[in-house]
């Protein structure tokens, strides 16, 4: 119990900063692939505290209270994750945590706000049943949807489930909100519908949201992580390795590519959760 | 510390212009300058930026687009008119249709001279801009402080 304690508030207080750092690594990494010099390291931090001091403008006052919400279930389901709890409940929380999202920007009733919100909805249809393929999977091999023990089992999940690792790599992308399918709101400059979902959102209200990111890429690199950890001591390391690598090609993807219409975007996501999720799930119970 | 002078976040507006100003505005984003060393970021959403960027002088139908975009941005804000049009017209001063500098219709903080401006004028007007923006940011800071003095303690106004 004290350990999953621990590793909560470790999430909840150093997630954060760790979570910053990432994604200032990111767009310095970024900036040097298209040959630039880039922001400072830790540039997404002065974001954040410059967001805070700076007017919030709202054009309905429910709206920052769903951001609230978004921010207080993306936390809870962080917590989910990294105190070894159940891993259906954390996909649920995190479903819930991204409608206060969409709620939020559709309740703002701007055009383009509305655009970010419909296709973060079409984002969240199109990478949902590889998200709960991959707990069907991992309860499978290891008959049990608990993190910890997930974590305990003798071999690397990913010998088990090569499949399904990469069919939510494909999915990760859009998680993660990189190119090819950044398409409810992006980092990068200029695009169609100003900055989607985002749009109508300033200040404090910002600021969350971009804290609410950081909470969120890391226990989305923890999911690449479970693939790759098994029962020996030192098996984190290897997690950790295969989640910086993973990181580290979604970056070269995000700068490598264009953004792809949603109908592409959503029927690949399915047919890639059928050709790889659902034919690894059949092998594995014919295997049996 | 003052993290807005870290990242100012622009937004950029094109009026009456022959497009060099325009151009050279987006110069200072490629690698050769950079701007995002700065903390610099392009955003194209009046609700995310603290500084205005406009080039070329303000007419009759563009009159209103400027004074919506300067509207929508959060405070605390500056504008910077970048290149002799936005500052007072320049060479399509005489137009029928122009009405002149972009001053005639929002408050200018910073001048950038320039036909066009270059990318290093435009920097460094962004650059006087922070100054501005910083002291506009502790004058709202002062205000703010007092607003929550002068209203009276109770439960409804805690949100
Ligand atoms: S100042 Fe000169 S370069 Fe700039 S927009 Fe006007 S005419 Fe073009």
């Amino acid at each position: 119990m004290t350990g999953s304690t621990l590793s909560v508030l470790l999430y909840i207080f150093v997630g954060p900063i760790v979570g910053g750092l990432i994604s200032g690594l990111d767009r310095k990494i970024t900036a040097r692939m298209q040959g630039r010099y880039g922001p400072p390291l830790l540039q997404p931090f002065y974001d954040v505290f410059k967001l805070l001091s700076k007017e919030s403008i709202a054009v309905n006052g429910i709206q920052n209270f769903f951001i609230f919400c978004f921010l207080i279930f993306v936390v809870f389901t962080g917590s989910l994750f990294f105190m070894g709890g159940d891993i259906l409940l954390v996909i649920f929380a995190l479903t819930l945590a991204s409608i206060f999202m969409v709620l939020g920007a559709y309740c703002a009733n701007s055009p383009y706000s509305s655009i970010g919100a419909m296709r973060e909805l079409l984002q969240m249809m199109a990478y949902e049943p590889m998200v709960l393929l991959t707990a069907i999977g991992f309860y499978v091999v290891t008959k049990s949807f608990n993190i910890t023990e997930i974590m305990g089992f003798n071999v690397p999940l990913v010998l088990y489930l090569p499949g399904i690792f990469l069919g939510f790599a494909y999915i990760l992308t859009m998680k993660l909100r990189k190119s090819p399918f950044d398409l409810s709101m992006s980092h990068h400059a200029h695009q169609e519908v100003v900055k989607g979902i985002t749009t109508e959102f300033s200040g404090s209200t910002l600021a969350m949201i971009e804290i609410a990111h950081w909470y969120e890429n890391l226990f989305l690199m923890g999911f690449i992580f479970l693939f790759f950890v098994w029962k020996m001591p030192g098996s984190w390391l290897v997690g950790l390795g295969a989640c910086i690598i993973m990181y580290f090609i979604e970056i070269v993807l995000d700068n490598a590519s264009a953004r792809v219409k949603w109908q592409l975007a959503f029927s690949s996501a399915w047919i890639v959760a059928a050709a790889l999720g659902f034919t690894n799930l059949l092998i594995l119970f014919l295997m049996k | 510390m003052s993290f807005l002078k870290k990242s100012p976040w622009i937004i950029h507006y094109d009026g009456t212009s022959c497009n060099g100003c325009d151009i050279e505005v987006l110069a200072c984003l490629t690698p050769l300058y950079d701007v995002e060393r700065f903390g610099v970021v392009n955003t194209g959403n009046p609700k995310h930026a603290d500084i205005l960027l406009i080039t070329g002088s303000v007419n009759e139908q563009n009159k209103d687009v400027v004074w919506q975009i300067f509207n929508q941005m959060a405070n605390p804000k500056v504008v910077v008119a970048v290149g002799i049009c936005a500052t007072s017209g320049g060479i399509f001063a005489e137009c029928y249709n122009v009405m002149g500098g972009v001053d005639k219709i929002i408050p200018v903080d910073v001048y950038v001279p320039g036909c066009a401006a270059r990318p290093e004028s435009i920097i460094d007007g962004v650059v006087k801009a922070l100054d501005i923006l910083e002291e506009k940011r502790v004058a709202l800071a002062r205000r703010r402080r007092k607003a929550r003095k002068a209203r009276p303690v109770s439960l409804t106004n805690l949100f």
